[in-house]
């Protein structure tokens, strides 16, 4: 059986008390200027989370998940003659919240905002096209749109095409994580929620998964289908004479 | 003949000058003009007879002798670039901190050590910060590991014998060895109560990119460590200082430098860099996910280009091998294209996931000679051929680059990479 979040039950409730985002975070503070103190942010809105696909790569079947308990036991009794040491402070949830942003592929951490196509596409001339190229056809920078005819994977076999947010991103959530932590490049972290959501809608509309008019929130971010979604394989190297 | 000096036999200040003060005056000069391809400094002096002179005074900071001077090499200056070890320049295992490849994706963030917190939450019983001062509290462990990246010899992968002016340090210089030194992660994970449903957490690192990775939970329970010290002094800044994820075995970029956030989970997070990079495409239009472990390599890196051998004779051919998988257990040699191997001699110590240097005599005739390296590990792997794994992979798949290299002795003693 495959571990989703559906079987996880009460422990939702458990990270949803530490997981509300924060559209300040501020990941430029600590560089020897001086920190720039959290602003604590909104909740999140409680939305129903969709359910990760069941062939997501990561999941753990049931065999895996006996594994990981073998490896825990193991790694628990290589301590057990040390004490516990009780260093490190508690961690409050506004101190969490400062530093929680990442998003994940079923859309949790994602902050309340929207944003559409149009702005996007405003935001995107004025801080993104000098390095990604009008249409996301990048530049020496990285391409960000473009998809393989019959949404083939060929990637291993032909470097005709590129390797961009349509053709090989599995999951659209990534673009807002990405976004928003690392670009523009020349101020990271600078984007407000309704700005990342804008400009992943534009990303998306570049490469033909969202239309004109088109807008993009919590909601309907995570149910954004990526044509690579099912591309991805976990890894079955296991040492031993085969090469894979 | 002796010059008789003019001062009575007391070296001159011109003398002292080249034997004392000179070495730091040249040291100061090459570091002013660290790039490759500046032009070349003039030639350090030096005493024609050192034992006629008092030499250096003690100095609180050692440096290299001013005729020594290694170079990482940087190809693009770019916030998200790389620069690579020179492993011909090398001896033994251990990779000098200042000659330890980088690779990073926004820079080196300059982080001030008493500012530094490592936060721990998600699926944990009590969400913990951690100063540095913490960690060094806990109970620390030392170990000589190799570092290396994913994408560690992809030029030589793709263009084959195409350019055969490449170097170890060109086209394999994304892998160093160290010992690092830090706290068990699983001792941290018991500290904050981590949950047995989590089976993965994600690393996120304090630079510009706001790195990121999913890692299983299976390694912290194994044998990672969250390091703040490398060849016994702090980390360098370019190496995570003050503290980083350290994943013995694993691809570079998941050890996560400039570590300041663990957050447990019972799914992977799909970040960028596990999803757009450092995955394998495959044949059969997929791609390989969480390919993490280092299969097993290894590298001659004398002789190699820009190397030419002074004559036929003696030379010993030396290398360093690796792999995620454990120990060495042997590397085979060939000078003759492939044909035939033999044994190298693994030098002491062969540690688990650690470079170890093998050596082989070899009495080169001075005719046109093939030298080839393969290692094999504990698992039973051996380091395929080009040609197996380009069948395994595909011509243009990214990263884990581990097949055979080869090297073309000409007979005037020019090395050169052969494919
Ligand atoms: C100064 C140049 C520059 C600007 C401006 C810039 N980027 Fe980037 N972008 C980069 C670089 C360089 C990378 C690759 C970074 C790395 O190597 O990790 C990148 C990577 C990306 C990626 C990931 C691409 C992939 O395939 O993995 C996305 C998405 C992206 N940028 C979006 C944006 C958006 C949106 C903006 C505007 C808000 C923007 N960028 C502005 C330089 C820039």
């Amino acid at each position: 059986m495959v571990r989703r979040w559906a079987a996880t039950g009460p422990l939702l409730l458990v990270l949803a008390g530490c997981s509300s985002e924060s559209g300040n975070d501020s990941p430029r503070a600590i560089t020897g200027e001086d920190t720039v103190p959290p602003v604590p942010s909104e909740a999140a809105p409680s939305l129903p989370r969709p359910e990760l696909h069941p062939g997501m790569p990561g999941l753990l079947n049931d065999a895996e998940l006996e594994a990981l308990a073998a490896a825990r036991r193991d790694g628990l009794a290589n301590i057990e003659d040390l004490p516990e040491f009780g260093f490190g402070e508690a961690a409050s949830p506004e101190r969490i919240a400062a530093w929680d942003i990442d998003i994940g592929p079923d859309g949790e951490g994602l902050p309340p905002g929207s944003g559409s196509v149009e702005r996007g596409e405003t935001l995107y001339r004025l801080q993104c096209v000098q390095c990604h190229g009008a249409r996301g056809e990048g530049s020496q920078f990285e391409a960000l749109a473009g998809r393989v005819p019959g949404d083939r994977f060929p990637f291993s076999e032909d470097r005709r095409y590129r390797i961009t947010v349509g053709s090989y991103w599995p999951y659209a959530t990534t673009l807002f994580d990405y976004i928003r932590r690392a670009m523009p490049q020349a101020a990271p972290g600078s984007l407000p929620p309704d700005d990342v959501y804008a400009l992943t809608a534009f990303i998306l509309q570049l490469n033909g998964l969202l239309g004109p008019g088109d807008f993009l929130d919590a909601e309907s971010l995570p149910r954004i289908q990526m044509p690579a979604r099912d591309r991805f394989v976990r890894d079955d190297r296991r040492g031993g004479p085969e090469v894979r | 003949m002796a010059k008789k000096r003019e001062n009575g036999g007391l070296p001159s200040r011109r003398e002292l000058l080249a034997g004392a003060l000179g070495t730091a005056a040249v040291g100061a000069g090459a570091v002013a003009g660290a790039q490759q391809g500046d032009a070349p400094q003039p030639r350090p002096r030096a005493p024609e007879d050192p034992t006629k002179m008092q030499g250096l005074v003690p100095r609180p900071l050692g440096e290299r002798s001013a005729f020594e001077t290694p170079r990482r090499l940087v190809r693009v200056l770019e916030p998200s670039s790389s620069s690579r070890t020179p492993l011909q320049y090398l001896q033994g295992i251990v990779t000098p901190a200042d000659l330890h490849f980088e690779r990073h994706h926004a820079g080196i963030p300059n982080i001030d050590p008493e500012r530094y917190e490592l936060l721990i939450h998600g699926m944990v019983e009590r969400p913990q910060t951690f100063t540095l001062a913490d960690l060094k509290r806990f109970p620390a462990e030392s170990k000589l590991r190799f570092l290396e990246c994913s994408g560690n010899g992809g030029t030589a992968f793709q263009n084959r014998g195409r350019f055969p002016n490449l170097s170890p340090q060109e086209m394999d210089g994304l892998t160093s060895t160290s010992e690092w030194t830090g706290v068990p992660l699983k001792l941290l994970f018991r500290e904050v109560g981590a949950r047995p449903e989590a089976t993965w957490f994600l690393a996120e690192a304090m630079d510009a990119a706001v790195m990121t990775r999913s890692v299983p939970m299976e390694k912290a329970w194994d044998d990672a460590i969250v390091a703040y010290a490398q060849n016994g002094e702090p980390l360098r800044p370019e190496q995570g200082y003050p503290a980083r994820l350290f994943l013995p075995g694993w691809e570079g970029n998941a050890s996560i430098k400039w570590l300041r956030r663990l957050k447990l989970s019972d799914r992977p997070f799909m970040t960028r860099e596990e999803t757009s990079k450092y995955t394998d495409p495959l044949p059969g239009e997929k791609a390989r996910m969480f390919s993490f472990t280092m299969d097993a390599k290894s590298l001659i890196t004398f002789p190699t280009f820009p190397e030419r051998l002074g004559g036929p004779g003696w030379w010993e051919i030396r290398g360093i091998a690796w792999t995620g998988r454990g120990r060495i257990t042997r590397v085979e040699i060939s000078t003759d294209g492939g044909d035939t191997w033999e044994d190298a001699e693994l030098q002491d110590p062969v540690l688990p996931k650690c470079h170890v240097r093998f050596r082989k005599l070899w009495n080169w005739t001075g005719r046109s000679a093939i030298l080839m390296s393969r290692a094999t590990d504990e698992s039973g792997y051996v380091q395929p051929t080009r040609a197996a794994l380009l069948e395994a992979r595909g011509a243009y798949t990214r990263y884990h680059y581990n097949q055979i290299r080869s090297w073309r002795v000409e007979p005037d003693g020019q090395v050169f990479f052969a494919g």
